[in-house]
This record gives structure tokens, C-alpha cells and sequence, in this order.
């Protein structure tokens, strides 16, 4: 196993890990045409449950809390862009890019305030009283989770929801003579946008340096003069609004959903942050794409195991790398 | 007056009790050494000045200011660092980054920086590099370093010569004493050769409770008492 790892750290490291994925599928579907669109839809998948998952981790690796009720910033994102861009359908149907533009803009946006006001109660209100207690977060957490479905049940009612997407993603474009859904296109540069802006933020400022040291050694960022307590609220409304924005991605992808989004995208997001290691927006990034390309490739390979291939990915993943991908150092 | 003053201080951590009784003075400048055998309470008193665990009942006063109960980050900005056993340095960020985040702005001091690079040379070198690679030695002159870039009045220091190479406690030694002509030193050591080299003044923990006080030069010089707290010849 030391060889192994060895000798991939010689050719990139893990980091290639969905390159080899891509070119062993590439071989076992032997159709270009299909290989290129099942890749490109599994990397605007990834790129969407990065999004719900980055969040998570980083509130994991900072303040060592649980939150099971995570994904229910998903649905409420899901919900809430759905409804903006319902009452914008005018603006939608509209052949100018620009009223297109403008009512999917809206629509994230206000997902996004929603899933940074949301963020800020569920952590005064859930979270503060149970820091350090496992048990009570995983319970607590939950219970919120069921509680924000019944909500949304009780706001939006239990009838699948239709999304409508703005003309100009609809339709496809082609790449060589393979045609791509414009939306999938559009969530993976949105997706990598985002995690460009992450990568930028953590790396290259004061307060993604305090991140980054925090997720590492909370005792010690605060032994030197700051309160970790204070930007961990702010991480914990970041995080809630990406999840939000993921879920209103989600919810123009899918163009379908059900107040049940949330805990079934618990699971999804879930492996993703143990997959690619606790606390680590790389690492968060390179389970999403993993997660994203593996159930595509399985989906078009071999449908009976689809719904069991992120467990099964998972269950490879640790026992090759127990701490996953690219865990945050401790 | 004395620069730290811990009063009847008690920790408890979960249902033990660590600290029964710890009162004791810290005088302003030099290095103040606490010893005592394992388990004693070194740590926890350290800890518990630094309000990571918090003591109960009992007071500890910074410069004449009460701050028990104080958050630690609040407890840091007074003015006192903090050097832990595990040194605490933050791995997958690089030696500058580490640094960076000990100072107040964000920016460097260009004479306290050029005191590290003197006092500590092998941290001028690996600059960019991620703390994870560095040597042992190296990890402790970067967790020592970070406590003396911005300027502190008290500088907490656990057990820095734990499973270092004689040579680099040698050139911690040095560095400690230059340290403490501009800042208070309470350093906790089990190697009783490196403290006696640096203390002025000392105390000895045994069970949660100081059980001596005095100078070092007179402990030093009192085989029995040493055989009696420390157990040095055992």
C-alpha cells in the first residue's frame, strides 16, 4: 500500500485519481460520444455537490460540529430559487440573454441571502448549545433536518415542484460532434468559479489563514489572540449559503423537486466530505468529482449497482485512505 | 508587584481534580521555572492561566488585573504567549503563514523579524516551506518564534526541550535567555540541567499543589530538597 501511494504521488497524486477514473471508463464504455457526455455530466454534478458539501466540511474541520441538518440549506436553497424564478417566468421565456440572466441571478442571490440568514439562526439557535457533545449535534441536527422538511412541506406543499430554466440554457451545444446540455456546462464553470474564489479566499487572505490554522488547531488560534468562536459564524453562514446556492443549482439540473431533497442529499454530501477528507476544501472538491464521474460512469455501465456506487466508492476510498482523500493537516 | 500572581487556584478537568492549590508569584523579567514530576499539574497550570481550562475557585492576575475567566484569545491580547508541549505549530500552513498569524496586523515588524531569523536561522531557510516538514527542532524554534514576534510581556513555555538533540537545546538555551531580557519567561521543564541553566526564580508543583518556592541558585544547591520533590536521584 506504501508503494502504491508512493508511486501515485510520483505521477500528481491523488489529485489524478479522476483522470484514471475517466480513462478506465473511457476504456470500459468504448463510445467517445457517450464517454464525453456521461464525463461532462458527471463533472457538473461533482461541481453542484461541491458546493453543498464544501461548507459542511469546513464547519466539521473548524468547530468539530456534526450537522446533520446541513442538506436542509439545500432544499431550502432548491425551494427558494425555484420560486424567485417562477415569479420571473416572464423574464425567463424571454428571448433577451439579458432578462434571462438577470432572473437566474435573482434567483441564486436570494438563495444565497436566505441560506446566509438561515445559517445565522441555525447556528445560534441549534448549534451554540451543543458544542462539544457529538451525541446531542447528531440528534439535534437531525431533528432540525425533519423539521425544516416539514416546513417547507407546510410553505410549498408536498407536490413535486416544476423549475423552469432560463431559455438561453436550455438546449445543447456540441463539443466535436458530441452535444452537452448547456446547464451542465454552466454548473461546472459556475462550480469552479466558486471554488477559484474558496481557493483565493483561504489562501490569500487573513481570514482564510485563520480558517485554514483553525481547522488544524482551534486551542492554538486562540491562544494567539482570536476569537474562533466569532468566524466560526461566519463559516457557518458561508457554508449555509453555498449549500443554498448548490441547492438552487440542484434544482435547475434536476428541473424537479420534492421538500425530501434535503435528506436525499444528506447521504451524497455526507460521503463526499469523508471521501475527500474532513476539513479540506480540496479534498471536499475531489470527492465531489469523484462521486459526480463514478455514478455517471456506473449509471451508463452497470445500472443495477448506480444507487450502491457512492457507497461503494467510499468503502474503496478508506480502506486505501481511512482519513480520505486530502484531509486538513492536524 | 509581581508581573503574575495565581491565587488558591483549583482545576478541574471533567470529574478530577488537577490543580488543589496553586499560589504562587511570577516576578517581571528573567525566566521563572516550574518544576515537578509527571502528573504534577506543570501543564494544567499553564493551561489554566491561558483560560483554556478554566480555574475554579481561585484568581489569577495579570500586571494587577484579575483575568481569570477571561476568554483566552482575550487573555492573549493582554499579552501573554503561549509555547504548549505539543508546540502547536499549524502544519499545513508554511513557516511564514505560521508567523504571519502570530503578529496583530498582518504585517511583519522588520526588526522583530530580523531577531527570529537571528535567534532561530533554520526558519529564514525553510521561509516557504509547510510546517509539517520541518525537524522537531525546527517545530519548537517556530512554536518559540511565534510567541516573540509581536511584543509580549509573558511568554507560557512547555516543555520545549522535550526529545530534542542536545545541540538544539543548547541553542534554545541561548535563545531563551535572550528572550528574557525583554520579556517574562514561565517555563515549565522536566530537564532539570536546561531549567537550572536559565532560572532565576522557581517553584516546584507536586499533586496540584506548589509545595516549594525560592531561587534557584539556593535549589541547586540543596541535594535533599532536589531528592525530595523531584526525586532526581531515583
Amino acid at each position: 500500500m506504501e508503494q502504491l501511494n508512493k508511486t501515485l504521488e510520483r505521477f500528481g497524486g491523488v489529485n489524478l485519481l479522476p483522470v484514471a477514473v475517466a480513462l478506465v471508463a473511457f476504456v470500459l464504455i468504448g463510445a467517445p460520444s457517450s464517454w464525453v457526455t456521461l464525463t461532462v455530466a458527471g463533472l457538473a454534478m461533482g461541481m453542484m455537490i461541491f458546493l453543498m458539501a464544501s461548507g459542511l466540511s469546513l464547519v466539521f474541520g473548524l468547530m468539530d460540529v456534526l450537522n446533520f441538518g446541513h442538506s436542509a440549506f439545500v432544499s431550502f436553497g432548491a425551494f427558494v430559487a425555484a420560486s424567485v424564478l417562477g415569479w420571473l417566468a416572464g423574464w425567463l421565456g424571454s428571448d433577451s440573454v439579458f432578462l434571462n440572466a438577470a432572473a437566474i441571478l435573482l434567483a441564486f442571490t436570494a438563495a444565497i441571502l436566505f441560506g446566509l440568514i438561515a445559517g445565522w439562526f441555525f447556528e445560534t439557535v441549534v448549534i451554540k448549545p451543543v458544542y462539544n457533545d457529538h451525541l446531542r449535534q447528531i440528534l439535534i441536527t437531525m431533528g432540525a433536518l425533519i423539521v425544516s422538511e416539514q416546513i417547507i412541506l407546510a410553505v410549498w406543499g408536498g407536490t413535486p415542484m416544476s423549475v423552469p430554466r432560463p431559455q438561453f440554457l436550455e438546449g445543447s451545444v456540441l463539443i466535436g460532434d458530441v452535444a452537452n446540455e448547456v446547464y451542465r456546462l454552466f454548473a461546472f464553470v459556475l462550480g469552479l468559479i466558486v471554488y477559484l474564489a474558496l481557493y483565493v479566499t483561504l489562501n490569500r487572505t487573513r481570514i482564510g489563514l485563520l480558517v485554514r490554522a483553525g481547522v488544524e488547531n482551534r486551542e492554538m488560534v486562540e491562544a494567539l489572540g482570536f476569537r474562533i468562536d466569532r468566524l466560526f459564524i461566519g463559516v457557518f453562514m458561508a457554508g449555509s449559503a453555498l449549500a443554498a446556492m448548490g441547492g438552487a443549482m440542484w434544482a435547475g439540473y434536476e428541473t424537479l423537486i420534492t421538500p425530501a431533497l434535503g435528506a436525499e442529499m444528506m447521504i451524497v454530501v455526507f460521503i463526499v466530505v469523508i471521501i475527500g477528507g474532513l476539513g479540506s476544501v480540496e479534498g471536499t472538491l475531489l470527492g465531489a468529482i469523484m462521486v459526480g464521474l463514478v455514478a455517471n460512469y456506473v449509471g451508463f455501465l452497470a445500472p443495477k449497482l448506480a444507487l450502491a456506487s457512492n457507497m461503494l466508492l467510499m468503502m474503496a476510498i478508506l480502506l486505501w485512505r481511512p482519513n480520505g482523500l486530502r484531509p486538513a493537516v492536524k | 508587584m509581581s508581573l503574575l500572581s495565581l491565587k488558591t487556584m483549583q482545576t478541574q478537568i471533567g470529574q478530577y481534580a488537577v490543580l488543589h492549590d496553586v499560589t504562587m508569584d511570577v516576578p517581571q523579567g528573567g525566566v521563572f521555572v516550574l518544576l515537578g514530576r509527571n502528573g504534577a499539574g506543570k501543564t494544567t497550570t499553564l493551561r489554566s492561566i491561558m483560560g483554556l481550562w478554566k480555574p475554579s475557585p481561585g484568581s489569577v492576575t495579570f500586571r494587577g488585573q484579575d483575568i481569570t475567566g477571561l476568554h483566552t484569545a482575550d487573555i492573549a491580547r493582554l499579552g501573554i504567549a503561549f509555547v504548549p508541549e505539543n508546540m502547536g505549530i499549524f502544519g499545513g500552513l508554511t513557516v511564514e503563514e505560521n508567523l504571519i498569524l502570530a503578529t496583530a496586523k498582518g504585517t511583519f515588524d522588520p526588526d522583530r523579524l530580523q531577531r527570529v531569523y537571528r535567534l532561530f536561522p533554520a526558519l529564514e531557510t525553510f521561509w516557504t516551506k509547510q510546517a509539517w516538514s520541518l525537524s522537531g527542532g525546527q517545530k519548537q524554534m517556530l512554536s518559540v518564534a511565534r510567541a516573540i514576534i509581536e511584543p509580549r510581556e509573558l511568554i507560557l513555555i512547555d516543555e520545549p526541550t522535550k526529545g530534542l538533540a542536545p545541540s538544539i537545546i543548547d541553542a534554545m538555551a541561548e535563545a531563551f535567555r535572550e528572550i528574557a531580557e525583554h520579556a517574562t519567561i514561565l517555563l515549565v521543564e522536566q530537564n532539570f540541567e536546561f531549567a537550572k541553566s536559565l532560572g532565576r526564580d522557581m517553584a516546584v508543583i507536586d499533586d496540584g499543589r506548589i509545595v516549594h518556592r525560592g531561587t534557584m541558585a539556593d535549589f541547586v544547591v540543596d541535594k535533599a530538597l532536589q531528592d525530595r520533590l523531584l526525586s532526581l536521584s531515583a
